[in-house]
């Protein structure tokens, strides 16, 4: 048996026990919770998810390409890309299904892109809270 | 499928909302300590709301 493990990776918690989870969590909002038998959790954080992802498509929100220019520019684009994208199968269905909202001026527009993006930034805490139960920090 | 035309407000509440019930679920460790603590995010979003409102109304002069 190898000797060379340090103690904060003999300590650190499988891949396979958060893998399944954190995965599910990214592809369907609070899956992550219904896989680990935290079912009202799950469903409250599906519905917020859901609810903003549509209420932004329902205003016509825009969705980011990544675009690399000078900093700011490539912060925001790239930045609102990685926040769709953390919506999961929401994102990956509504471009699949040809969804293609140019950028347009309006405060209705732009609240829809600030919705998308939202979606999936409150996707990624429940995913970092999906993480938290199944590697056993958090009931 | 039809445009939905909110006001600024609504909006505000309704990311407000979602965004408050979301942080009380995966923040806290009790139940009674979510909705506490959802609630109060609701409030402070709101009560922001309100304030970043009147600042823009009077900097508008």
């Amino acid at each position: 048996m190898p000797t060379n493990v340090t103690k904060a990776e003999a300590e650190a918690p499988s891949a396979r026990s958060w893998y399944p989870a954190v995965g599910l969590a990214w592809l369907i909002p609070g899956g992550g919770h219904f896989l680990l038998k935290r079912r009202g959790r799950g469903a409250l954080l599906l519905a917020c998810v859901l609810a903003m992802f549509m209420l932004g498509l329902l205003m016509r929100g825009a969705m980011f390409q990544p675009q690399t220019g000078d900093v700011l520019t490539t912060v925001i684009y790239v930045g609102g890309f990685l926040g769709d994208l953390a919506s999961g199968l929401l994102y990956l269905l509504t471009v699949w299904l040809g969804y293609n909202q140019p950028d347009m001026a309006g405060h209705v527009h732009d609240y829809g892109t600030k919705f998308l993006v939202a979606a999936g930034l409150l996707n990624i805490l429940a995913m970092v809270d999906a993480y938290e139960i199944a590697i056993g920090k958090k009931e | 499928m039809p445009k939905m035309n909110l006001t600024h407000f609504e909006a505000a509440v309704l990311f407000a909302l979602f965004s408050s019930v979301v942080l009380g679920v995966v923040t806290k460790r009790t139940d009674s300590e979510r909705i506490r603590y959802g609630v109060r995010c609701f409030v402070y979003f709101v009560v922001a709301l309100f304030g970043l409102g009147w600042l823009m109304h009077f900097g508008h002069g």
